[in-house]
């Protein structure tokens, strides 16, 4: 019979590693910006789900309240950020990434 | 049934939340489409949301499943619906050009293969030091996971959960700021009736600085 391998923490703090990995491919090959948003939150969700699995390896809860922190600046970034987003597409309704070289409108 | 001895639940449920992890993580990526992209990203934060309930953090997934998939994944859509700019895009074409996928291609890999090496070098346990069983902060398998998050950020990290609540407060002010339609003096809402009242007010702007 086929040996079943455990699940061992280290097979989360993997897949961790390639939702990281993948979002930020995605960052960098996305132009629009909300889709390149999507990425960011895929990175920090990634990272989330590493600070969990340490929790559990270390028996310690602290991992698990700075996703708590980690949520709220999430939530803060991602409305500042689609406030810009909307500013923005408002102005140039078919703006990339790649349009927005200066700061200012 | 001897093929399943040794399959334990944690490994179906590992199996099928992270299939629907990646799966979802590639289809933000790939999709052209960004509504299906948001969509996606709903299947890998539920996906990440198994995953804390398979680690008994029961309580942040729930924070996830409502504040991620219910309040954040909303805010896209509503903005992609607000804006209509949810048709597809070709992405068959490469704006920056001159091999630009394949350099993030290589950087994706590097950034993935980090931390592989880093666990191959220390065959995948922690280095840290764990909790001592009688620290305030050590997992008890009797007390619930939300009183000891409640404890931790009420006592240990009070300060800085007081410091999130004016980052909030700021982000909201940010936010208003931002969005709101900007009303400068020249600022016509329908271009059709632009004709005569802009002349008019060129006229007085003229006598206001003369």
């Amino acid at each position: 019979m086929i040996a079943v391998a455990q699940v061992t923490p280290a097979w989360y703090l993997a897949l961790g590693s390639v939702l990281f990995a993948i979002g930020a491919v995605g960052l960098l090959v996305r132009r629009n910006p909300l889709v390149m948003f999507m990425c960011v939150e895929l990175m920090l969700n990634a990272v989330a789900l590493t600070f969990v699995t340490f929790s559990r390896m270390l028996n310690d809860i602290n991992g698990q309240t700075v996703v708590v922190f980690v949520l709220v600046v999430a939530a803060a970034e991602v409305v500042v950020g689609l406030g810009i987003i909307v500013a923005l597409l408002r102005k140039h309704p078919s703006a990339t990434a790649d349009d927005i070289t200066v700061l200012r409108g | 049934m001897h093929l399943l001895d040794g399959v334990t639940p944690e490994l179906i449920v590992f199996i099928l939340a992270s299939a629907a992890c990646i799966a979802g993580a590639l289809g933000v990526v790939l999709n052209s489409n960004p509504v299906h992209a948001a969509l996606s990203l709903v299947g890998t934060l539920f996906g990440i949301a198994v995953l804390f309930v398979a680690q008994e953090a029961n309580f942040l997934a729930a924070v996830q499943v409502i504040v991620y998939a219910g309040a954040i994944v909303v805010l896209f859509l509503f903005v992609l619906m607000l804006l209509g700019v949810d048709r597809a895009e070709d992405l068959s074409i490469e704006p920056l050009g001159g091999g630009q996928r394949i350099a993030a291609g290589i950087v994706g890999l590097s950034i993935l293969a980090l931390p592989l090496l880093a666990f191959a070098s220390t065959s995948g346990e922690a280095t840290g030091a764990p909790a001592a069983a009688d620290a305030p902060n050590a997992i008890t398998k009797t007390t619930p996971d939300v009183a000891q998050l409640g404890e931790s950020l009420f006592t240990t990290y009070l300060f800085a959960f007081e410091v999130t609540s004016v980052l909030l407060v700021i982000a909201v002010v940010g936010a208003v700021v931002l969005a709101r339609k900007v009303r400068r003096a020249d600022y016509v809402e329908d271009p059709l009736v632009e004709a005569a009242p802009a002349a008019a007010r060129e006229s007085s702007a003229a006598e206001g600085s003369a």
